[in-house]
C-alpha cells in the first residue's frame, strides 16, 4: 500500500502531488496491477488530506487508465508504467552514468546537471510540438 | 456528497455604527457561492472582515444589505467563535449537556469521540483547561450538533503544531464521513495545501479572490529570466520584480492559454501563499479591478 505525503506549501496542486506519487510507485514497482489503492477515508486518516483532493486524484488516474474504481470495493491499479524493457533500462542507465561522469570531469555540479537536463528536455518537447 | 450549493452570499454588506456618529463598512459587495462538501479557507489580514462575514453567514449578525441563502445541504449550522466561548465553571460533561439541551439534533457519541481522541478530562471545569483543551471542547460541541455547515473562526490559533495537525486531520475525516461543508478563517496560508480546496480572500471588507484552489494555482505562473521591461509570455501581469540582471513576472493566465516562454526564460509554479501575498499587496497599493 502506498502512503501519500503532501507538501502543503508547494506550488504543485495537492491532487497532482498524489497523482505523481501513484505514478512514481507504479514506475518503481511498489504498486502493481491488481493492487488496491487506499480508500479516501484511509488517506485522510493517514495523511490529513482533504477528501475532495483524494477523489480528484483518483478520478484523474482513472481518466488516464491507470486505475479503475470497482463498485463498492475500492480503487484498483489497472495498468503499469515504465515502457522500456529491463535490458534497455540497464543500457540507458549505463549511458547516462557515463555521461554524468563526463559532466563531473568537466566540473559540472549537480545543479548544473539538473539545469542542463531540464533545458534539453524542454527543447525536446518543443521539437516534438513544432 | 451532494452537488448542491451549501451557501449563496449575494452582494452582502455590513455597516457598523461608530460612536458618537458616523459609520464604517466592515464588509461590502461580497458575493460568492460555496459548493456543498468543500473545505473553504477564508483568508485575510486582521480587520479584513473575516469574523463579520462568518457572523453574518451564521445569522448572528443581520446584514446591512444583501442576503445569505443556505442550501438544503446546509440546513444545520455550527459556528465556533475565535475565543471558544465556554462556561468557565461548568465541567466538560456539563458543557455537553448544555449542547444537548440547546440543539434539537445531538450526537453525544460523536462529541465524546472527539474529546476522547484528544484526551480531554471530562470532569474538569472548562475554566481550568488549557487554551488548546478549551478549543477541543468547543469543537466537540460543534460536531455534536451534527452540522451540515461548520464555520470555524481561527480554529487552530491557540493549538500547538502537533494538535494543529491532528485537528486538521480529524476535521477532514468528519468531512469524508459526513460530507459536511466547512468554512474556516485563518491567516496561516502555508498550512492550507491539501487541506482547503476553496479560497475566499478578503481585504478591507472586499473579496479579492475566490474559487477552487487548484484552478487558482493552475491559472497563475511566474516567468523568470534576464532583465526585461516586458513580460516574455501570455497573461496579465500581477507583479513584476527586477534586479540588475534578472526579472520575474507573476501573471494570471486566461483560462485557455498555457504559459509559453522561449529560453532562457523559465516558468515556475506559484504557491497559494505567493498568490495571496501578491493579491494583498496589490490591494494595499490600491490596484484593483483584476477581473475574476
Amino acid at each position: 500500500m502506498v502512503e501519500f505525503r503532501v507538501d502543503r506549501s508547494g506550488g504543485l496542486p495537492a491532487y497532482l502531488q498524489l497523482v505523481q506519487q501513484v505514478r512514481e510507485a507504479l514506475r518503481l514497482g511498489w504498486l502493481a496491477p491488481g493492487d488496491r489503492l487506499p480508500t479516501v477515508r484511509e488517506v485522510v486518516a493517514a495523511s490529513g488530506v482533504n477528501p475532495n483532493t483524494v477523489l480528484k486524484a483518483y478520478r484523474e488516474l482513472e481518466l488516464v487508465g491507470l486505475v479503475e474504481a470497482r463498485q463498492g470495493s475500492g480503487t484498483y491499479v489497472k495498468a503499469t508504467l515504465g515502457t522500456a524493457s529491463p535490458e534497455l533500462m540497464v543500457e540507458l542507465r549505463a549511458q547516462l552514468e557515463k555521461w554524468v561522469h563526463g559532466a563531473r570531469q568537466a566540473g559540472l555540479e549537480d545543479e548544473d546537471i539538473h539545469a542542463l537536463l531540464g533545458a534539453v528536455l524542454a527543447g525536446d518537447m518543443k521539437g516534438k510540438e513544432s | 456528497m451532494s452537488d448542491g450549493i451549501a451557501v449563496t452570499v449575494d452582494d452582502l454588506g455590513k455597516r457598523y455604527r461608530r460612536w458618537p456618529h458616523g459609520s464604517v463598512w466592515a464588509l461590502r459587495h461580497c458575493s460568492f457561492e460555496l459548493p456543498a462538501g468543500v473545505v473553504a479557507a477564508l483568508v485575510g489580514m486582521n480587520g479584513a472582515g473575516k469574523t463579520t462575514l462568518m457572523s453574518v453567514v451564521t445569522g448572528l449578525l443581520a446584514p446591512t444589505e444583501g442576503a445569505v441563502r443556505l442550501g438544503d445541504d446546509a440546513s444545520r449550522v455550527s459556528f465556533v467563535a475565535q475565543d471558544k466561548p465556554l462556561y468557565r465553571h461548568f465541567s466538560v460533561t456539563d458543557m455537553l449537556k448544555v449542547g444537548a439541551s440547546l440543539n434539537r439534533v445531538w450526537d453525544q457519541r460523536r462529541a465524546l469521540r472527539w474529546l476522547e481522541r484528544f484526551q480531554i478530562p471530562l470532569d474538569r471545569p472548562c475554566g481550568r483547561l488549557s487554551g488548546g483543551q478549551q478549543a477541543q471542547v468547543a469543537f466537540a460541541i460543534a460536531l455534536g450538533s451534527c452540522p451540515s455547515l461548520l464555520l470555524l473562526d481561527e480554529p487552530l490559533s491557540n493549538l500547538d503544531p502537533l494538535a494543529r495537525r491532528e485537528v486538521t486531520k480529524e476535521l477532514l475525516g468528519e468531512v469524508a464521513d459526513t460530507g459536511l461543508t466547512v468554512l474556516l478563517s485563518t491567516h496561516v496560508v502555508a498550512e492550507l495545501g491539501g487541506v482547503a480546496d476553496h479560497l475566499l480572500l478578503l481585504a478591507a471588507g472586499t473579496l479579492l479572490e475566490q474559487g477552487d484552489v487548484d484552478d487558482l494555482l493552475a491559472s497563475h505562473v511566474r516567468y523568470v529570466g534576464p532583465r526585461s521591461d516586458t513580460s516574455p509570455g501570455p497573461g496579465q501581469i500581477l507583479q513584476a520584480r527586477h534586479t540588475d540582471r534578472q526579472s520575474t513576472f507573476l501573471v494570471r493566465l486566461a483560462s485557455d492559454s498555457a504559459p509559453r516562454v522561449d529560453p532562457p526564460w523559465t516558468t515556475q509554479t506559484v504557491t497559494l501563499e505567493d498568490l495571496v501575498l501578491v493579491r494583498l499587496e496589490m490591494a494595499r497599493s490600491g490596484v484593483r479591478g483584476v477581473a475574476a
